[in-house]
């Protein structure tokens, strides 16, 4: 994803010469021939995220487009209170991207997991929170956050993976700001099962539903990248057509995505006095620092979020809800 | 010219004191401590009220934003908005907070109170009007107790190595924090050796006189580009002989007959001046 990001980002300043980019002393390498081509619009901003949050804010009330980037935990977390302040509060547009999100860094640890960036980006006011599900959605996400911020100026957040993740999308797909898209049809008028998958997983949510397909399960399968604000069209067509909604993220429950679709559902049934046919299940990382040491795919299995483990539980729960219905 | 400021000052002190009482607002003694520094910065720097968003203004940022009271009355002295909108400070429904807000008033370029952002905000601008070819130069004036915050040392080292030239820090060296003397609570000393270390063009001045303030922010730059730190020895509660260096101060809102009491030692200091 991160490569995606970067050529994503050098057609964009070669379309518009307000880009500039702060980089917090990562992407060796990744960044030179953007360097090459504008050596004015790229700033090693060292290892001083506060710092580079609030030049950013500055540079972008000054009339530049800036985008910065570094390691998830450290663009979001470590500098939070300078993107409520500097950036949102005054509605400075600065595309914040943070590269490593969920477990992509997992063999580092907790120190560089992260689990709770949607959460604390997603309550503050002016702010947008895209998580791409693959490289083709970066490049499509990237130009959708910048233009978006055109007419919404604050912090879009744009959470990546690493590199090399699995590709689903053959053609660039049409996802966007408060937009999904279907990637797998379930064969059947009515989804028994709508997977929603959100960012890094989306490799993962459809080789699930492959396992459940093979047992009968009607499933369909959308990319849902916006956490903030969330494509309320698609839900509300999730929830009144099959008997489970699923939403799956790497992030903790408390907070991110799967939270924000429980509190749109909860605030939808009190405006509308019912409750939808559909139950939700959330899959997500429980209240803990993950200990388990090894690849993105080790430590997805160890959490039960790999692909055998997420299809087993949907299928218990669809079984629970069918005895119920 | 000098002395014309000094009574801008006093009078300025004399609006502060009574915006303090009128609006129930802390902070008085840290408004008092800055007002010099506000008329001296408000004098050097290019801005200019009939076109108060011109692009190619120097950007003035008063990073201890719990002193507003002072930027908003030296705004107002210098013809940014109306004096009489002062009245407004910390009233219900006001547009004129007790930190500033985004846009509250012409001539505050960004909201500040959380300490250790208005540096970093500072060195922003700077290089942002590097980049796109305008000459504007940035000043941020930092409390004391602000430098306990970590951020704004990220930015001493950042500044210096983009060789922001432009780039003016005005430390309001009074001695005091919330709680406590500055130098007790953290280690500051020998805080102009800490900023020359960190590669700006340091120096040190009496906070009080505008002439050394003026000559400081003017002064020439070195040749390399650096940024300059000036070290402003200041009192807390300038003005008034019953607030000076007594950090009750900080919290403490006037009664009205301190106000009256206040005003007239400033008054005095005026004509005597005169």
């Amino acid at each position: 994803m991160r490569n995606a990001f970067v050529r994503a980002l050098e057609q964009r300043a070669a379309d518009d010469s307000r880009v500039v980019l702060l980089s917090g002393d990562i992407g060796n390498r990744m960044f030179d021939a953007f360097k090459e081509s504008h050596p004015e619009r790229f700033y090693n901003c060292g290892v001083a995220e506060a710092n580079m949050m609030s030049v950013a804010a500055a540079m972008a009330l000054d009339g530049l487009r800036p985008v910065v980037y570094t390691i998830a935990p450290f663009v979001t977390t470590r500098c939070l209170e300078q993107i409520k302040v500097d950036v949102c509060y005054h509605q400075a547009p600065v595309v914040i991207v943070g590269v490593g999100g969920g477990l992509s860094y997992a063999s580092l640890g907790s120190t560089h997991h992260a689990l709770e960036d949607l959460a604390e980006l997603r309550t503050l006011p002016r702010t947008t929170v895209l998580c791409p599900g693959d490289a083709p959605e970066v490049d499509v996400l990237f130009q959708r956050a910048m233009d978006h911020n055109d007419h919404h100026p604050g912090a879009v957040y744009l959470r990546l993976g690493k590199k090399n993740e699995p590709v689903v999308h053959t053609t660039p797909p049409d996802v966007g700001v408060a937009r999904s898209t279907r990637v797998r049809e379930s064969g059947q008028s009515a989804a028994d099962v709508c997977l929603l998958a959100c960012g890094t997983v989306l490799p993962a949510a459809v080789a699930a539903a492959e396992r459940l397909a093979a047992l009968g399960v009607a499933i369909e399968v959308w990319s849902m990248p916006s956490v903030k604000p969330l494509d309320e069209e698609t839900l509300s067509d999730c929830f009144s057509q099959g008997q489970l909604v699923v939403t799956w993220e790497e992030h903790a429950l408390a907070g991110g995505f799967g939270s924000a679709v429980s509190e749109w559902l909860t605030d939808r049934a009190a405006a509308e006095g019912a409750w939808p046919r559909s139950t939700l299940l959330r899959i997500g990382v429980a209240d803990q620092f993950v200990k388990s040491i090894g690849s993105v795919d080790r430590v997805r299995a160890d959490l039960g979020m790999d692909p055998p483990a997420v299809a087993c539980r949907i299928h218990e729960a669809l079984r629970t809800t069918r005895s119920y219905s | 010219m000098i002395r014309e400021l000094e009574t801008l000052a006093s009078d300025i002190r004399m609006e502060v004191v009574r915006m303090s009482q009128r609006g129930r607002a802390s902070h008085l003694a840290s408004s008092l401590s800055c007002v010099d520094l506000l008329v001296a910065a408000t004098e050097a720097l290019s801005i200019d009220p009939a076109v108060a968003n011109d692009p190619s203004r120097d950007r003035l940022v008063l990073s201890k934003g719990h002193a507003v009271s002072a930027l908003y009355a030296t705004l107002a002295h210098r013809g940014f908005f109306a004096r009489a909108r002062l009245s407004e400070f910390n009233q219900p429904g006001s547009g004129l907070p007790e930190q500033p807000s985004p846009g509250c008033c012409p001539g505050v370029e960004v909201a500040t109170g959380s300490l250790g952002h208005g540096l970093s905000l500072a060195a922003g601008f700077a290089l942002a009007a590097r980049i796109q070819g305008r000459p504007s130069a940035a000043l941020a004036i930092l409390s004391d107790g602000e430098l306990n915050e970590g951020s704004v040392w990220e930015t001493a080292m950042f500044a210096s190595a983009r060789e922001l030239g432009r780039l003016t820090a005005v430390v309001d060296f009074n001695g005091w924090q919330a709680t406590g003397r500055s130098r007790d609570v953290m280690q500051l000393d020998p805080l102009p050796d800490k900023w020359h270390a960190f590669g700006w063009d340091t120096v040190e001045v009496d906070g009080h006189d505008v002439g050394e303030l003026l000559d400081a922010i003017e002064g020439e730059r070195p040749a390399v580009a650096r940024p300059r730190a000036i070290i402003a020895h200041t009192v807390k509660g300038r003005g008034v002989s019953f607030m000076e260096d007594d950090n009750n101060w900080h919290y403490r809102i006037p009664t009205v007959d301190e106000v009256d009491l206040a005003c007239a030692e400033l008054s005095r200091a005026n004509e005597g001046a005169a």
